[in-house]
């Protein structure tokens, strides 16, 4: 009878799609449950379930007729790189290997966009690696007025901002951690590892503290 | 005598890991990063309101075409699209216009939220800050 029982956990389990990674997180999480402040990660890690069909994913109403007709992000997704994040697909990798080719105009079906080829390296504290800012991939998507002057005044060291701020949706968080790939991805921006003297420096500093 | 010991336990874990994996299932929302709850004027005028979804339009576009192009603001809540403005071409009207894509008169397939969702746009940082509404309309 015991392991009729058990076996029966074990299928429940296995029906309601929970993994035993996921499972002991979750038993961890009901002996000692996050409450207010302290549930909040600044890496923002992305929630556990994504790419649910628009019926089940909580904002569509499963009673709409429309609802029914609208494509599952699964569908689109199925032949696109994937990521562990957002919408867990890599965009840039899909629009590098022209897996999607996106319209740049809206009245002209041909336009090409012609983005500036300009890295732009913002040296951050400590050891942490540098962001390397591509304009070049930036420009593939968006148009110069989209960011200059009104978010970013095109002049060095004229643009302070803190991951902080980015999280509540100013600088590069107006699209970053909100439709453009989201702040867990550290190092995506934060690309340029630091040389050895530099760490070495920051970790003495560290030390001293 | 143990046999039914062992039973109970093992029923208990099993209403535990029923309990646990339905609660999973219950989670607030779990729609695509980025899609956005338009709900200005909807409640009121007694209609669902608009689930844009980012990801589908984003398949096919550059940012630029609707946010340089069509004018559409980087602000959630930030943009008084009325259906009136649609129905002129503005907005989501310049393609959606039975050309490009399907007409305005295709309600359902817009207005497909759950009535009394608030504007937001979906899994964004804001939202995620600890005490947020839930609302998460990003500041500038």
């Amino acid at each position: 009878m015991t392991r009729i029982i058990a076996f029966a956990s074990l299928i429940a389990i296995v029906l309601t799609g929970t993994s035993p990674e996921l499972w002991a997180q979750t038993s961890a999480a009901a002996a000692q449950p996050a409450t207010g402040a302290n549930s909040f990660n600044r890496l923002f890690r992305p929630p556990p379930r994504g790419n649910l069909p628009p019926a089940e994913d909580g904002i569509h109403d499963p009673s709409s007729p429309g609802t029914r007709q609208l494509q599952f992000p699964l569908e689109a997704f199925g032949p696109l790189q994937k990521s562990n994040t957002g919408n867990r697909v890599d965009w840039t990798a899909a629009l590098q290997t022209k897996k999607i080719q996106l319209r740049w105009d809206v009245s002209k079906p041909d336009a090409k966009p012609e983005p500036l080829d300009l890295n732009i390296v913002r040296e951050v504290k400590g050891s942490t690696p540098d962001v390397v800012f591509s304009h070049a991939r930036h420009g593939e998507l968006l148009d110069c007025a989209n960011c200059h002057p009104t978010i970013f005044e095109a002049k060095k060291g004229a643009n302070p901002m803190s991951m902080a701020s980015l999280a509540l949706g100013q600088s590069c968080g107006v699209c970053h951690g909100r439709v453009a790939f989201p702040n867990a991805e550290c190092r995506l921006c934060h690309s340029r590892a630091k040389g050895a003297a530099a760490t070495a420096a920051a970790a003495k500093i560290g030390a001293k503290k | 005598m143990k046999l039914r010991v062992a039973m109970a336990r093992h029923a208990a874990i099993l209403i535990a890991a029923l309990v646990l994996t339905l609660g999973l299932g219950n989670d607030p929302a779990r729609a695509e990063f980025g899609d956005i709850v338009m709900n200005q004027y909807s409640d009121a005028a007694g209609i669902r309101p608009v689930v844009f979804p980012h990801w589908f339009h984003r398949v096919r576009f550059s940012c630029k075409t609707c946010h340089s192009d069509l004018g559409i603001k980087f602000k959630t809540g930030g943009n008084e699209m009325t259906m009136a403005k649609v129905m002129d071409g503005l907005y989501c009207g310049a393609c959606h216009d039975g050309k490009m894509a399907w007409t305005v008169e295709n309600c359902d397939l817009c207005h497909t939220g759950k009535s009394g969702t608030p504007t937001q746009t979906h899994e964004n940082t804001i939202q995620r800050l600890p005490g947020s509404s839930g609302a998460g309309v990003g500041k500038r």
